[in-house]
């Protein structure tokens, strides 16, 4: 078993010093708009202090509480992936040379030590599910590798969940479990730490902490609990990838022409989305080009053009890929499905389309019996 | 066309419109003079240069048609250029001034001028596309600087831009900015609304008024049924659909729509059912 360290709360702003010294960016939960970022963060006092979130399908808001605790919201719109996969940048640009020669230069990423503090086991597993997506076999994405290479992971272990949340239904929290170097629990006057890397450790070390006493590390185990027992959401009792497999026709989908905007939040703000498009860039005279990517969304109608048409032309047939790559094919495909049950897709849907619903309603049988 | 020895031409014309478009090509800073560089630009009267019957490789066409001078006057331009592209709302879809065409226009004439006798106004304002062919279209209200740039390199390189045919939503999300609609309950009309502006509004906080007009295959009715769902009357949904994009599909169809579920009584407006 891991030695588990407590961290006083007053001392909490030594655990951002010593990650600055180390060289490290630090990212940080704060307060902007209307919801918890992550943000470049120097001092304490700028963590959400006694804030949570209230969080329901299509809704978010920050409550103040008198808790002067800074890790009790559950989730914000994003986490790692705008750090590891960029929502937009320049993969290469070309010259044309005096010959008429194209001359291609690749435009490596600006990536800096960066500590992010405050992530959740959801946002790890998710960054997990990417790791296997961009790193995987010979060909690495090295914009994605050289950000993720410089990353420093301090998660928290979740002590409360929102209403949206549903991860202990996908088995990927509240508690982080792997793919951290320090990992943070807070009770009311401080913090149970513990590391999980080298680089972990070596950071902790540097922290004045006592050994963590049995009475807090049964207040961690209580949080957990309470986080876990606050989670009313879940999933359809079955093989997902063969009841979507069956459900391929069935009529629900076309209940989502009615509702869903095609507007791509759910995939924006889904943790394990990757879909990108590509976009190319001229100079004035065409001498110098450059080529990038962004962020796309399967709910875009350019998605699926290939060859002069638009394969998936209809809304019910786009949310039915989102929701069978999802949760279906995605197992096939990565060993597990690309939920990780952060409830983001809930929230930030405009007009608060449930994934849990969806699959509750696809399960049953159109005239209301259990499939066989 | 343009040949080894000629450099590209171009022009900006105008129609009924506020002049915005227009000032995205003078607010380009920097890349103007790149521009004017690359270029002749042979008419543009709000920059200095008129000649208005030039043949050009690019005309540029802010406004929409809105007197009966404008459609002989547009044809003509359309018969001197290789490509024609409408700049902004007016041109593409109409503009404010569309909102006419769901009125009696001459009693609105009649109400405002003195001598009505003297205005010489159809009685719609349509898009230059309702007239003549029209190579690409540029929406916003106004256009940005990037636009109009964007159009004019692919157009020299000999190719149309690729139009991003997202929704403002996609946008929103990869500049970081919060949804207004679910963080802060405004009704945005983001998610049916074409990309293109940046974001602006909701990253300023404020909910998108649609000016870039509908995103391919906009889910208006959605939208509007859960504004109306969230407490929205259905006169100010009406309105947020008949507004600077009013004249254009399915803003046009929906907000109809909408207003049909309005009834005046005694000066006051009622919602219906």
């Amino acid at each position: 078993m891991k030695v588990r360290h407590f961290l006083a709360r007053e001392r909490l702003q030594s655990l951002l010093d010593r990650l600055v010294e180390a060289g490290y960016e630090v990212i940080g939960p704060r307060v902007r708009d209307h919801a918890i970022l992550f943000e470049p963060l120097s001092a304490v006092e700028q963590l959400p202090v006694g804030i949570i979130d209230d969080q329901a399908p299509g809704r978010y808001r920050l409550e103040r509480t008198d808790s002067g605790r800074v890790f009790d919201w559950a989730t914000g719109p994003q986490a790692i992936k705008p750090l590891t996969f960029a929502p937009r940048e320049t993969l290469w640009r070309s010259e044309r040379q005096p010959d008429g020669r194209l001359v291609f230069r690749e435009q490596p990423p600006e990536a800096q030590p960066t500590a992010v503090i405050g992530v959740r086991a959801c946002d790890l597993a998710a960054l997990a599910i990417h790791d296997r997506h961009f790193l995987h076999d010979a060909h690495p994405d090295p914009h994605y590798r050289e950000r993720r290479q410089n990353l420093f992971l301090v998660a928290v272990n979740c002590m409360r969940s929102a209403a949206t949340c549903f991860c202990t239904a996908t088995g990927d929290g509240p508690r982080a479990q792997h793919g951290f170097d320090l990992a943070l629990s807070e009770l009311d006057d401080g913090f149970v730490v513990e590391a999980h890397t080298q680089e972990g450790q070596a950071i902790l070390d540097t922290l004045e902490t006592t050994l963590a006493s049995h009475d807090q590390l049964e207040q961690v185990e209580a949080g957990v609990e309470r986080a876990t027992r606050q989670q009313t959401r879940g999933l359809p009792d079955t093989s997902l990838p063969e009841m979507l497999q069956a459900a391929v026709d069935h009529p629900h989908w076309q209940s989502l022409n009615d509702r869903c905007l095609t507007c791509g939040n759910c995939t924006a703000v889904c943790p394990t989305c990757f879909c990108q498009t590509h976009v190319d860039e001229l100079s004035l005279d065409g001498q110098t080009a450059s080529h990038g990517r962004q962020w796309g969304s399967c709910f875009d109608p350019d998605h699926s053009y290939i060859h002069g048409t638009v394969i998936r032309a209809e809304r019910p047939q786009r949310y039915r890929q989102w929701l069978t790559h999802k949760f279906g094919t995605w197992v096939e495909q990565y060993g597990r499905s690309g939920c990780v049950g952060c409830g983001r897709c809930i929230a930030w849907c405009p007009v608060g389309i449930d994934v849990t619903e969806e699959l509750e309603a696809l399960s049953k049988a159109p005239d209301g019996e259990d499939t066989p | 066309m343009a040949t080894a020895t000629r450099r590209p031409r171009i022009a900006v014309h105008k129609f009924s419109s506020c002049d915005g478009c227009q000032l995205a090509f003078l607010n380009l800073g920097e890349p103007l003079l790149a521009l004017a560089e690359t270029v002749d630009i042979l008419h543009f009267a709000e920059a200095g240069p008129v000649d208005e019957e030039a043949e050009v490789e690019i005309a540029f066409v802010e406004g929409s048609v809105a007197t009966s001078q404008d459609a002989a006057r547009l044809r003509g331009i359309r018969q001197r250029s290789r490509y024609l592209v409408t700049i902004g709302a007016c041109a593409t879809a109409g503009g404010i001034q569309a909102l006419r065409n769901l009125h009696d226009a001459d009693e609105w004439v009649s109400g405002v001028y003195a001598q009505p006798e003297h205005i010489d106004l159809l009685a719609d304002s349509t898009p230059i596309a309702e007239s003549v062919k029209v190579d690409l279209e540029l929406w916003g209200c106004p256009v940005s600087g990037e636009q109009v740039l964007g159009a004019t390199k692919s157009l020299l390189a000999g190719h149309l831009p690729r139009v991003d045919h997202s929704a403002v939503c996609m946008e929103c999300k990869r500049q970081q900015a919060v949804c207004v609609m679910v963080a802060k309950g405004q009704p945005c009309m983001g998610p049916v609304t074409s990309t293109g502006c940046g974001a602006i509004c909701p990253r300023w906080q404020r909910d998108c008024y649609a000016c870039y007009g509908p995103a391919v295959q906009a889910n208006v009715s959605a939208l509007a049924s859960h504004l109306a769902d969230t407490g929205m009357p259905a006169g100010d949904i009406a309105r947020r659909l008949l507004f600077i994009n009013g004249h254009a599909e399915p803003f046009r169809s929906e907000g109809l729509d909408w207003q049909a579920r309005v009834i005046t009584r005694q000066g006051g407006e009622e919602e219906q059912g």
